[in-house]
């Protein structure tokens, strides 16, 4: 009789069984191996990274196919590990002048320095389904124009800024060490570091919303893209016993430099401000998205009235995060018997009370009425 | 891709013993210290992400992981059962980052991790007792804004709260908050004792167990140490009252333990069970033996 709980132990070990079974599927397709999934699966591996906080392609590729594609459980996968690593200290800012950039647009200028470089981009594929892609056989290399790794590609930002229409990247934090969201709790106010980590590694379609929000009168900031630029960059580390910077890696990223309107105040004359968004690999969506709502969160700072859910810190901040929405959304699975229990004997008393007051007035307007 | 993920000696084995490396440990023993300086006060630490996801005991696993030595025994109970999936998921974790004694029987415990109870068995001095917490911020239905709260804390700024318990009288005729009834802590800070029963309230007041309340999330820990005051808020013409049944535990026949409530047909028919499940065995048992030993008396 009392079965319903019991047997906790073996349940597990089975469904954890069942999991894996149907993780691998039909046994006479062949397994998909991690490097199908980082190259041809490519932004799926971008976005578990960036969302991840982990630029590690392999160990992404690990976490889409052991979460069977669902990249939230990915990047949850991917942070879980990530925590559990030592740290050696901070790298060197990435400077992304010296991208070697395979991608980079402008829409405010028609021509920029190092001009403007198309790259591999859906946004001018027809949404026609390739059936093309359903049949095997190889598909031939695309030709690239041979690619010049010394040419700075100054930003469009930097531009502006010299001509003074473009306010100056705000300071970074005076001098003290920037705080690690990953290893601190967050707190409020906000600085701006914390706030484009916290972006940074937030839910790619909860930015997205935000963001589009904002271009929907809810917190308007005109925006226009300066530019994005998408390529690789490489990473320095100062190692203490060395003291010089040493280059330990290769990145790719993508970065947004948004341009967006400003009315100036009492001590600044009418100029541009900046909105900024950064992701590991291919992400433009996420970048302008980021961007986007970094400038709606700088409103506070720029004088502006606080309206709209995407101005609002801690409203963003607080729900950015993938892996903790999911979590305490999905925990509600869990077993909650003891407070419906609660909650059942406290109805069951007020419904009792409110059927005692019926009865007791209906027999009373009874009374009166064969009184009359 | 250069290495497969084996030849980067990535492996289970690399993690340290209960999971946490030392320096995180560490810093969650600070907050906890602070915490058990100024009880009910919720202090900010810098939580990590675990290996089970948020909202499945994060908090209280972090706490556990810091707290417990080799010589420990942990008991994990979930809705009061040890036998519930995720007390189980939560013993099994432990049982193999830590390799500690895992029990059910809350004797024997040195450290009980819960979600949403308060043992049955009365505790005692030395033992811990770790609550996982969904929202550490009593308040924070009453007022969403972190900075908000915050200032109302410092300043004992209660009366929204105070407030809100009236109302629910005046709509309902007594107060209607079944769980996770909120608490003032050594007449200090209002804390929320995380969702427990109110049946479970009185419990926490002079427990002379430690009380550790862990909240991975929203990454808070706060507690109660021993023998510190812990009182259910309420009117003096309402005073705090818990839930009654009037039916008795169908496996013990207790009447004075949380009962859980079961459908047991079509029709609707009702078991009540105890939902501590070690007590409720403890005294099955003790029953079956006083009942075997009046047979050898008889005889």
């Amino acid at each position: 009789m009392y079965v319903a709980v019991k047997g906790g132990e073996t349940a597990i070990a089975h469904s954890l069984d069942l999991l894996a079974d149907r993780r691998r599927g039909d046994r006479d397709i062949p397994e998909v191996t991690l490097e199908q999934i980082d190259a041809q699966l490519s932004l799926a591996v971008d976005r578990v990274m960036t969302e991840g906080s982990c630029y590690d392609r392999a160990l992404a590729a690990l976490a889409v196919k052991q979460a069977r594609g669902d990249l939230f459980e990915a990047v949850f996968l991917l942070r879980a590990y990530r925590t559990t690593l030592p740290r050696f200290g901070h790298s060197r800012p990435i400077d992304t002048s010296r991208m070697v950039a395979e991608r980079r647009i402008s829409s405010t200028f028609k021509d920029i320095p190092g001009g403007q470089v198309l790259g591999p981009t859906f946004d001018y594929t027809h949404r026609l389904l390739d059936f093309s892609l359903m049949a095997d056989g190889e598909r031939p290399i695309a030709p690239t124009a041979p690619v010049d790794a010394a040419q700075e590609l100054p930003r469009v930002g930097d531009i502006l800024e010299r001509e003074g229409m473009l306010e100056p990247p705000p300071p970074a934090d005076s001098g003290a060490p920037t705080q690690d969201i990953t290893r601190d709790p967050l707190a409020f106010p906000a600085s701006r570091a914390v706030r484009l980590q916290n972006l940074a590694r937030g839910d790619e379609g909860f930015l997205l919303a935000l963001g589009y929000s904002t271009q929907r009168g809810y917190g308007n900031n005109h925006p226009f893209v300066g530019e994005v630029r998408y390529g690789s960059v490489p990473v320095a580390f100062v190692p203490e016993e060395l003291g010089f910077a040493i280059e330990i890696a290769e990145i790719d990223v993508t970065e947004c430099d948004m341009v967006n309107q400003f009315a100036g105040s009492h001590e600044v004359p009418p100029q541009f401000t900046r909105g900024y968004g950064l992701a590991f690999g291919h992400s433009e969506r996420k970048a302008m998205s980021m961007a986007l709502v970094d400038r709606a969160l700088r409103a506070e700072e720029l004088s502006e009235v606080v309206t709209s859910p995407a101005q609002d810190e801690e409203f963003v901040l607080a729900h950015s995060d993938s892996v903790e929405a999911s979590g305490f959304v999905q925990h509600l699975k869990l077993p909650h018997y003891v407070d419906f229990q609660s909650e059942l004997v406290v109805v069951r008393t007020l419904r009792e009370e409110v059927e005692a007051r019926r009865a007791k007035d209906a027999s009373l307007s009874a009374l009166g009425q064969a009184a009359e | 891709m250069p290495d497969t993920i084996a030849d980067q000696g990535r492996d289970e084995g690399a993690y340290n013993y209960a999971y946490l490396d030392e320096q995180t440990k560490r810093m969650i023993r600070r907050a906890i210290l602070k915490a058990v300086a100024v009880p009910g006060y919720q202090v900010p630490f810098g939580g990590r992400e675990m290996p089970l996801p948020y909202g499945w005991g994060t908090g209280g696993i972090q706490i556990t992981a810091s707290i417990i030595g080799r010589d420990d025994t942990l008991k994990v109970i979930d809705q009061g059962a040890d036998d519930t999936t995720n007390a189980v998921s939560i013993r099994r974790f432990f049982a193999k980052v830590a390799g500690v004694a895992t029990t059910t029987r809350t004797e024997e415990a040195t450290v009980i991790q819960t979600r949403h109870r308060v043992p049955e068995t009365p505790l005692r001095e030395g033992q811990i007792l770790v609550f996982q917490v969904p929202i550490p911020e009593p308040l924070r239905m009453l007022e969403p804004r972190e900075t908000e709260t915050r200032t109302l804390h410092a300043l004992s700024e209660y009366g929204v709260m105070q407030v809100s318990l009236y109302e629910s009288i005046a709509r309902h005729g007594r107060i209607s908050k079944a769980y996770n009834y909120p608490v003032l802590v050594n007449g200090r800070y209002i804390m929320s004792p995380s969702p427990i029963p109110k049946f479970d309230n009185p419990k926490l007041d002079r427990n002379p167990a430690l009380q550790l309340y862990g909240a991975g999330r929203e990454k808070r820990i706060y507690a109660v140490p021993p023998h510190t005051p812990v009182k259910s808020l309420d009117f003096d013409d309402h005073p705090f009252e818990i839930e009654r049944w009037t039916q008795c535990c169908d496996l013990c026949g207790s009447t004075e333990s949380f009962l859980d409530e079961m459908i047991v047909d079509d029709e609707g028919t009702r078991r009540f069970i105890c939902s501590d499940t070690d007590y409720c065995q403890e005294r099955q048992e003790a029953q079956r033996l006083e009942a075997q030993s009046q047979k050898g008396e008889r005889q």
